[in-house]
């Protein structure tokens, strides 16, 4: 197994998809959030660029599962996110570069 | 919390915010009775600290880490009949033995007992966000064992680091096959 899997430096990612692991997180549903970003990158691909990570509460707890996504355009904040807007997350944000206006919570 | 399992992950990252190297996961459930026990090495608690634990509104921010997560806990093994105990030693105590043990009961037969769901999910998430950490889990079901070493994985991955994709997906596998092995005994 060692040798089949590539090594990279850790925080070398330039982007980052950061899911809220606290209470209210897991308590609204962001464990299987977090497990599905991380399947869906690595069957993408894109291991050695995108960096999935845990943090705690924002404070921000009505608005849980929240997931912030870093890149060097910035930061979005999506919101209520489900298993399904992960998906689309990975699909069109972080392989498209275009940010799902419809989740973030400025829309909310 | 719909599943124990995510009682059990929330517990957890109270040990990972208190600095822990090692966390053990340990469930031990025949036909009547579960017993999970979440035990530490890292920075422990007071006894004032401990007594407080149980007050929902006992939230200060800098104890945010526990907030509600133990209240819950609590709640979900008491009205089962059950209870839940936690020991404590700081770092002040002592320099060698802190931690935290926490240790919830449950009997299973209660109309209120809340399903262990997803714990392989819990494993992999744990995982995942902390790969420096070791994570000892064990699960037995009337004798039978499913068991992860996040020690013993270590030696034989060498620089791989934890949180690598295809590790993580290896270990959701490991446990998965695990658990059908003792379902099927």
């Amino acid at each position: 197994m060692k040798d089949k899997v590539a090594l990279r430096e850790e925080g070398s990612a330039a982007t980052r998809i950061v899911v809220g692991m606290a209470t209210c997180g897991i308590a609204a549903g962001a464990r299987p959030v977090l497990n599905t970003f991380v399947e869906e990158v690595s069957k993408a691909g894109l291991l050695d660029k995108v960096m999935v990570t845990q943090t705690g509460c924002i404070g921000i707890c009505q608005y849980e599962p929240v997931v912030e996504v870093y890149t060097p355009s910035g930061k979005v904040t999506y919101v209520k996110v489900t298993p399904e807007k992960a998906k689309r997350i990975v699909e069109e944000h972080i392989k498209g570069g275009k940010v799902i206006t419809e989740y973030t919570i400025g829309n909310k | 919390m719909k599943e124990l399992s995510l009682n059990i992950l929330d517990i957890a990252m109270n040990s990972v915010g208190a600095g822990a190297k090692n966390i053990a996961i340990a469930l031990d459930e025949d036909d009547d009775s579960l017993r999970i026990v979440i035990e530490d090495d890292g920075c422990g608690m007071t006894k004032e600290q401990v007594e407080k634990l149980s007050d929902p509104f006992y939230t200060t921010r800098t104890t945010r880490k526990v907030g509600l997560g133990v209240p819950l806990f609590k709640l979900a093994a008491e009205q089962t009949g059950g209870s839940l105990d936690i020991r404590s030693v700081p770092v002040s105590e002592s320099e060698k033995e802190h931690g935290t043990k926490v240790t919830a009961v449950f009997n299973k037969k209660h109309i209120d007992h809340t399903p262990l769901g997803d714990l392989v999910s819990t494993m992999v998430t744990l995982i995942q966000g902390n790969p420096d950490i070791d994570f000892l889990f064990l699960h037995t079901v009337n004798g039978k064992s499913v068991r992860l070493s996040t020690a013993e994985m270590r030696k034989e991955l060498g620089d791989v680091p934890l949180s690598n994709g295809e590790v993580l997906n290896w270990i959701k596998e490991y446990l998965t096959e695990q658990y059908k092995e003792i379902e099927r005994l």
